[in-house]
């Protein structure tokens, strides 16, 4: 242990100090490229959009609006690779189903059929691939879809982590719903349907073995109903999004860069539950980077918006919906919170997944 | 949270801010040493709540962003190696080394693993004896004794197989190398709390008369920093420069005995390197002689590696507030928080990357010029 201070030593010369660094080169895949963050998007952005072209797939919405045979379709795939298979509030069967038909229901559509294909790792209990089979035919009934096709594939010990799901949906779109982010104008209301940052702290809870004193439940829930009491009120929504994957941090900043205008939340408005609050606290992570399963973020005319929110209220998954902000002209792109204490503070696109801090 | 809701009161913040406004009477420097604090001031708008004439200047305090490069490119020597399980804290697997990270060490196949615990290190060398199982023991002293105790546990449960990359780092003698530098401008520390419950105080009233600076023990939470501010700017518009405890619900004078005692038992003090200033005398901790056989470098023989950092950024001048972050040459052009240049543009509560972000609510034409290419 030491003690005073030695006068004499020599110092760094201040002149000197430098803090420099190489620039980073991404020569293969990193976990932050699957982290929904600004990694994840250069991938598409890089190697898949060019790759495969099409003029709806550079839309780049959670799900793809088609017009096919006079209909109105939407299209989306999503793929599960959760640990552990089974958490708190649910399970990868449950995240298979509900992962896509909420793709689905942001983009306005009703989820109608599902395609799973299972790819499961040699060794693994059929009792499990039982159990996650039958919360996946659970979470389709609930949701009002039928698994319709399916495809099974097994990969070598050692290759997996028991079982990942693929997922595809299709539903239809109704007339006069055209939810995309380049309707958003400042103005719109930005709406949250519930609490954030539970699915994403529930999953912690269990993977890294980590307590936090009170069980925390994913929310993890199909939210077709939820969009149909809104649509019911007005069509003229202007955008939707499921905050899964880079939490609300990374949907807002999404809609903020494609609608071309600036986002500020008010950051006392934003619905963090205590137990979140606390576990994120202790991890040093930022609630709005959590990712969150059964919740949408709205962007609403500002006329509808105490009606919608209403009417979100009075369904189950919008209990605690809440206004929490609103888009402005000012700094397009960009996310801006109001802090508690009156500041502001930049709410910045995440790189790849949110790592917790050491101080 | 109602322990912490009430440390970011808003009444009570503004009667605070309203005290320290009436107090201000000429213009103040003040560094907040510690990363935590540096967050909170970040996370909840502090700095652009305070009066103009209240500067304050990120000091030194982000664990991560000290860490040399040359420890870092032994950390991923270390954990390419086949038989090697690396665990580290998460925040450090984003630090760039030369030419990658612990990340890319990962994609590129190496066992690397995020622990929220070093004794979690120590249970994952207990299941993988035929494995070595390397834990990077990196911060200040709040971070040091568990680091402490777990290579005491692992020697008196005889774990042949754990070690751990040693590069702690201390904070006085860090504000000692701040405040002989000819040019500092600090005027006055929030000292890091949390370090403060460790260690106590003892160390400060020496430091605080040599050099005439107040020192107030600042604590996390908003109105903790927002307090110590207004301590700080208390003294020096009295003129005075004494050690003020305004942490006293966790900072006790003597700190907690146990764990320096622990510190004390496997650590000894060594010049440490900090990335972006340089070596400072007895300013880390290495592991003692008694435990030398838990030292990775000297189990994994890369004492000798030695990396050269190019001078190309002057982070080391932004974290002594010599130089604001934009009028660095790479600041927005090479340097961003995607493809950082130094320490400060890679943790989000870095000054760069802090001034970065809020760089770009500013649409003045130098201002959108300054941080053009991403």
């Amino acid at each position: 242990m030491s003690d005073a201070i030695d006068l004499t030593a020599p110092l760094p010369d201040p002149a000197a100090w430098t803090c420099p660094a190489p620039l980073r080169d991404q020569s293969r895949i990193v976990m932050g490229h699957g982290g929904g963050g600004a990694l994840s998007a250069e991938l598409v952005q890089n190697v898949f959009a060019p790759a495969f072209g099409g003029e709806v797939l550079h839309r780049l919405g959670d799900a793809a609006a088609l017009s096919l045979g006079g209909l109105r379709l939407a299209f989306s795939t999503d793929s599960f690779v959760v640990r552990p298979l089974f958490f708190p509030g649910g399970s990868i069967g449950d995240l298979a189903v509900n992962g896509t038909v909420n793709d689905l229901a942001v983009s306005g559509a009703r989820a109608a059929y599902l395609s799973c294909g299972f790819i499961l790792e040699e060794g693994v209990e059929i009792d499990t691939v039982t159990r996650v089979a039958d919360a996946l035919g659970a979470a389709a009934r609930a949701a009002g879809v039928e698994v319709v096709t399916g495809d099974t594939k097994v990969v070598e010990a050692g290759h997996g982590d028991g079982i990942y799901i693929n997922t595809a949906g299709i539903g239809l779109i109704p007339a006069g719903v055209d939810l995309r982010p380049q309707r958003v104008v400042p103005g719109d209301v930005v709406i949250v349907s519930g609490a954030i940052g539970v699915h994403g702290v529930a999953i912690m809870s269990v993977r890294e073995g980590l307590e936090f004193g009170v069980e925390i439940v994913s929310d993890c829930a199909p939210l077709g109903g939820l969009v149909d009491a809104m649509l019911a009120v007005t069509r003229d929504l202007h955008m939707l999004r499921d905050p899964t994957r880079g939490g609300l941090a990374a949907a807002l900043n999404e809609v903020a860069a494609a609608a071309g205008a600036g986002v500020v939340i008010e950051e006392r408005k934003v619905p963090v539950p205590p137990a979140v609050a606390n576990a994120c606290a202790v991890l040093g992570l930022d609630p709005m980077y959590v990712a969150n399963e059964g919740k949408l973020v709205a962007f609403v005319p500002r006329q509808h918006a105490d009606a919608v929110v209403d009417a979100m209220r009075a369904h189950p998954r919008g209990a605690e919906a809440a206004i929490i902000g609103e888009v402005v002209r000012d700094h397009p792109g960009m996310v801006v919170a109001r802090t508690g204490l009156g500041g502001t503070r930049v709410v910045d696109m995440p790189l790849g997944e949110q790592l917790p801090r050491i101080c | 949270m109602k322990y912490i809701d009430e440390f970011q009161d808003p009444d009570l913040a503004r009667r605070l801010l309203d005290e320290i406004h009436s107090t201000v009477t000429r213009p103040w420097a003040l560094m907040e040493v510690c990363g935590g604090q540096t967050h909170s001031i970040i996370r909840h708008g502090i700095d652009q709540l305070l009066p103009d004439q209240v500067e304050l200047i990120h000091g030194p305090g982000c664990p991560v962003c000290v860490t040399p490069l040359e420890v870092i490119d032994k950390a991923l020597e270390i954990a390419s190696r086949p038989e090697v399980i690396f665990c580290s804290f998460g925040d450090m697997l984003r630090v760039p080394g030369t030419g990658r990270d612990l990340f890319q060490v990962r994609g590129e196949g190496g066992d690397v693993r995020v622990v929220y615990s070093p004794l979690d290190a120590l249970r994952v060398a207990q299941q993988n004896p035929a494995r070595q199982v390397v834990f990077f023991g990196i911060g200040f002293e709040t971070t040091a004794p568990p680091n402490a105790m777990t290579v005491y546990q692992a020697r008196k449960l005889g774990i042949p197989n754990f070690s751990m990359l040693v590069s702690h780092v201390r904070v006085p003698p860090a504000i000692e190398a701040i405040m002989r530098s000819p040019q500092c401008r600090v005027q006055g520390f929030l000292a890091a709390g949390h370090v403060c419950s460790v260690m106590g105080i003892d160390e400060y009233p020496e430091l605080a008369e040599r050099h005439r600076v107040p020192i107030v023990v600042t604590g996390f939470e908003p109105l903790d920093v927002l307090e110590g501010v207004r301590r700080t700017v208390a003294q020096l518009e009295r003129g005075e420069h004494t050690v003020d405890n305004a942490y006293a619900r966790a900072v006790r004078p003597e700190g907690n005995p146990a764990a320096k005692a622990m510190l004390e038992d496997v650590f000894e003090v060594t010049d440490r390197s900090w990335r972006g200033i340089g070596v400072i005398p007895d300013s880390g901790w290495r592991l003692s002689a008694k435990y030398r056989d838990y030292d990775a470098e000297h189990r994994f023989s890369v004492e000798g590696i030695r990396t050269e950092e190019p001078a190309a950024c002057r982070s080391g001048e932004v974290l002594q507030g010599l130089l604001k972050p934009h009028e660095c040459e790479a600041f927005g052009t090479v340097c961003t928080p995607r493809t950082p240049l130094g320490a400060t543009m890679v943790s989000s509560e870095g000054a760069c990357a802090a001034y970065y972000l809020y760089r770009r609510l500013d649409t003045t034409p130098a201002a959108r010029e300054a941080t053009s290419v991403v």
